[in-house]
């Protein structure tokens, strides 16, 4: 509970800094765990209220529980949510039998491109976590992308004790990471302790599957699970030795890597 | 060796820094085989790759196969790693990556609160081996081991291992940095990692992984004073909270807090908080909070908040410890955005004293640049006073980065304070407010009776500029707007209070200077609005300005400059009359300007109403 607190006390930090230097900040909200979790973080950090918006980019193919989900907690929390979406890329038929990285690169990267682009954002917070893979764990707290959404992880700048990269050159902006330090066991362990209101696709409700990973319906599969609430999903974690986003295909390979290069969440 | 993955009760974060190819990732994949953090199979399976690619195996491997086979268990980069030990999880940041070596280790460093420092047994104490031991200890972090490693490669011999040990504590000891333990292994072999060595049974100390649980969570923070910088100030609703994250000490309702460098004070009335039943009573050292104070102060990102009898050093120079990954070097007379805690403010380099040669620490050198990835001592002096700390005294107040262009281009430690001209008035000001004796009548009362606040408009410029007149006019302005106001002309303070003063007195002004403040703040106190001009001043009316907003912090000055040639104006200049040929326009310019800065309530009587709080 103390490296709980502890994780809460950085990412409230970083929010705050967020907040305090970027006049056109957004936050990116999936309505899964990790981006529910940064969601309550920014209520605590404003206590209770959220003063920027919330930026979805719907990619038409998400669960409906999840859009229902979305749009109750924004009724009740009072959100200012901004929903993008890649209409072109859908009129012309884009779907993931064309290939998943094609696709996401088309409905998400270039979904939230065209959404930052029109709105001028110059921050972007985002539930990025080190432990989810890879890439992600180079990232910097505060990450700064070119003019066209690129990121050069082999020259990062440093970040030292509480100071972070706020100033940069016009045309480019910054992704926020405040989860960067969090594990998949701390989100659910933080969420037991809030109380935070997650959607139950996570739960098994009777079949013996539930989600470990929250994408797009075609391309997120269901893990074998008989975890029937936040407690079963703590204890499966702390024995389980399958990957976390195993249920999502477009991290098959070197999918990621080349999606974040360019711009993925 | 096998450990049962538990729930960890603390975590540690622990970088591990030395040369390239010293052995760090080998070092990283025996700690996880040996303890048994490596998912079922991992090791057998990158074995069995070695075997078919007809290649020996190495236990970096099981590094390089993670980023290719990310299927596999727990993510685990070179990046940052995790594992479990006895109720510890030990977050493990590793600095990957030649070309940009040394910035990704200092911000790999710079999170770490314990280290594990690898020199290479063969190729002994080299230069990559004295910049990261120096830069440890640069960077704060007190904690660390030293590791010779590849001790295989020396026949295991005491007396190759004695001299690096001797050789390296050496050096150390010239920065007063001291190592928990140095521990002579073979990453490679297992020796001295998780299990003692055989073949050196002439070492008694602990292993590797025996260290790590030496290492202690750093809780001393909390028992120091408190340092608590602002980070903003949120108006959601009918709350005014000041957010930031305590960096030392501790806090609670009732505390008289001084904020510095402004020396405004308040007590705590509320700790606020989200979705924390009961509303917590106090905070300490680590936590982001939000309080709101018992008196409607303004105060701003960058004060730091204390406890009156353990206050910061304010000043405008420091002198400090710094290295440098700027693109292009750092220059003496440039000036940087200076960034200590939340405080950001423009300095300039003063002055380079010498670049520390890391090879030979005692080295001078006079220089007027500082090199990428070079470590200097210099000077900064700052355009404005902040409030800060020496190092050797509390951590996160004593450091600083430095902005160049759009990047953090590097990080520091204040050494010393340099003292500057502004000190004996500052000094001056902070004891006569805190013995100031208060009646039952609050700043704010007046400024609702009144219809306005205290301040002191203060008109600056060359001789013949219409200073004086235009002060009049505004004194005349405001009173027949029923405000209270008054000229202070310091020609006055010469003839009566200053005449016991020598004709060299005279010409020492600071005397003068302070005299003049005393009785500026004696009037804000009863609530007026002062106006005046510098022209008593024997000193240049940028120092004057500075002097006077020095003496009568924190009471808002608004600076006007008349000129009628262009010249320099004075820093932080509120309004800026070019040869004004119209005083009723500029008179009321400055109304307007008071009005906005929230000194002017919009309506006298009942209930003024003030636009801005300040």
């Amino acid at each position: 509970m103390k490296h709980l607190r502890q994780l809460e006390d950085q990412s409230v930090y970083i929010l705050r800094e967020a907040y305090k230097h970027f006049d056109n900040l957004a936050m990116l909200w999936s309505m899964g765990k990790d981006s529910t979790v940064l969601l309550w973080l920014a209520r605590k950090a404003f206590f209770g209220h959220v003063p920027f918006p919330l930026l979805h980019v719907d990619t038409s193919y998400k669960i409906p529980a999840m859009i229902e989900y979305r749009d109750r907690l924004a009724r009740e929390w009072h959100l200012n949510l901004v929903v993008g979406q890649n209409k072109e890329a859908l009129a012309a038929g884009m779907n993931h039998t064309l290939g998943r990285v094609t696709c996401c690169t088309a409905l998400k990267t270039n979904g939230l491109k065209q959404l930052l682009e029109q709105k001028g954002y110059t921050g972007v917070i985002l539930g990025v976590r080190a432990d989810e893979e890879g890439t992600r764990a180079k990232e910097r707290y505060f990450s700064p992308r070119d003019k066209h959404g690129d990121w050069d992880f082999r020259d990062q700048p440093p970040e030292l004790w509480d100071q972070f990269k706020t100033t940069f050159p016009p045309g480019t902006h910054i992704r926020i990471h405040p989860l960067l330090d969090w594990t998949e066991i701390n989100i659910w362990e933080y969420i037991k302790l809030e109380n935070i209101p997650f959607i139950d696709l996570y739960l098994d409700k009777g079949d013996g599957t539930r989600y470990r990973s929250l994408g797009c319906a075609p391309c997120t599969m269901p893990i074998q699970s008989k975890a029937k609430n936040v407690d079963d999903i703590i204890e499966e974690l702390r024995h389980t030795t399958v990957a976390e986003r195993s249920g999502r295909a477009q991290d098959e390979g070197r999918g990621m890597e080349l999606l974040r290069k360019d711009g993925y969440m | 060796m096998t450990s049962a993955p538990t729930k960890p009760s603390e975590h540690l974060n622990i970088v591990i820094v030395g040369h390239v190819d010293h052995g760090k990732s080998t070092l990283l994949g025996r700690l996880y085989a040996d303890t048994g953090s490596l998912p079922d199979g991992k090791l057998e399976k990158v074995q069995a790759i070695c075997r078919q690619q007809g290649k020996e195996f190495e236990y970096a491997f099981l590094f390089d196969a993670f980023l290719e086979e990310q299927e596999q268990g727990i993510t685990i980069d070179t990046a940052r790693t995790f594992f479990i030990w006895k109720g510890r999880q030990y977050i493990i940041i590793d600095a990957p990556g030649h070309k940009e070596f040394l910035k990704n280790m200092i911000s790999g460093a710079a999170r770490a609160e314990a280290a594990l420092l690898l020199i290479d047994a063969l190729e002994g104490v080299k230069e990559q081996s004295k910049k990261h031991g120096y830069l440890l200890s640069l960077l704060g972090v007190r904690q660390f081991a030293v590791v010779v490693n590849k001790m295989d490669l020396v026949g295991y011999r005491q007396d190759v291992f004695d001299g690096i040990e001797k050789e390296y504590r050496e050096f150390l000891s010239q920065f007063g940095a001291t190592p928990e333990t140095v521990i002579p292994v073979s990453a490679k072999l297992g020796d001295n990692i998780a299990n003692r060595s055989q073949a050196m049974a002439w070492y008694q100390g602990p292993t590797v992984l025996e260290t790590l649980s030496l290492f202690k969570k750093e809780t001393a923070r909390t028992e120091q004073a408190l340092r608590f910088p602002i980070q903003d100030v949120y108006k959601f609703d009918a709350r005014r909270i000041i957010t930031g994250r305590i960096t030392a000490g501790r806090l609670k309702i009732g505390d008289h807090l001084v904020f510095s460098p402004s020396n405004k004070r308040a007590n705590i009335r509320s700790v606020e908080a989200f979705n924390i039943e009961p509303a917590p009573t106090g905070a300490e050292a680590g936590q982001s909070v939000g309080i709101t104070l018992d008196e409607q102060i303004f105060v701003e990102r960058g004060e730091v908040a204390t406890h009156q009898d353990e206050l910061p050093l304010v000043s405008t120079a420091f002198r400090a410890n710094l290295f440098w990954l700027g693109r292009r070097p750092l220059e003496k007379g440039r000036t940087y955005l200076l960034r200590v805690a939340t405080k950001e403010v423009d300095c300039e380099v003063a002055a380079i004293h010498r670049i520390i040669d890391t090879m030979q620490l005692d080295q001078q050198q006079d220089s007027t640049s500082v090199a990428r990835n070079q470590v200097a001592e210099l000077t900064l002096r700052t355009k404005a006073p902040v409030a800060f700390d020496l190092s050797s005294s509390f951590e996160s107040t004593g450091r600083f980065v430095l902005v160049d262009d759009y990047d953090i281009s590097g990080g520091g430690i204040v050494t010393e304070m340099v003292h500057d001209d502004q000190e004996l008035l500052r000094e001056e000001a902070r004891r006569r407010d805190f013995a100031w004796v208060k009646g039952e009548v609050g700043n704010e009362a007046r400024a609702q009776q009144y219809g306005h606040r205290a301040a002191i408009v203060l008109v600056t410029g060359g001789r013949h500029a219409g200073k004086s007149f235009l002060a009049k006019k505004l004194e005349a302005r405001l009173v027949a707007d029923g405000r209270h106001a008054y000229l202070l002309d310091g020609e006055n303070l010469r003839r009566g209070l200053d005449a016991d003063l020598s004709s060299a007195e005279r010409n020492h002004t600071t005397e003068m200077a302070r005299r003049y403040g005393e009785v500026a703040r004696l009037l804000i106190d009863t609530g007026l609005i002062v106006v005046s001009t510098t022209n008593p001043f024997g000193m240049g009316y940028t120092e004057a300005v500075q002097a006077i907003r020095t003496l009568v912090h924190p009471a808002p000055v608004i600076a006007v400059h008349m000129s009628k040639t262009p010249e320099e104006v004075p820093p932080d200049t509120d309004i800026v009359l070019a040869g004004p040929t119209d005083f009723d326009d500029s008179t009321e310019r400055i109304v307007d300007e008071l009005k906005r800065r929230g000194v002017l309530a919009h309506a006298i009587g009942a209930k003024p109403t003030f636009q801005y709080s300040i």
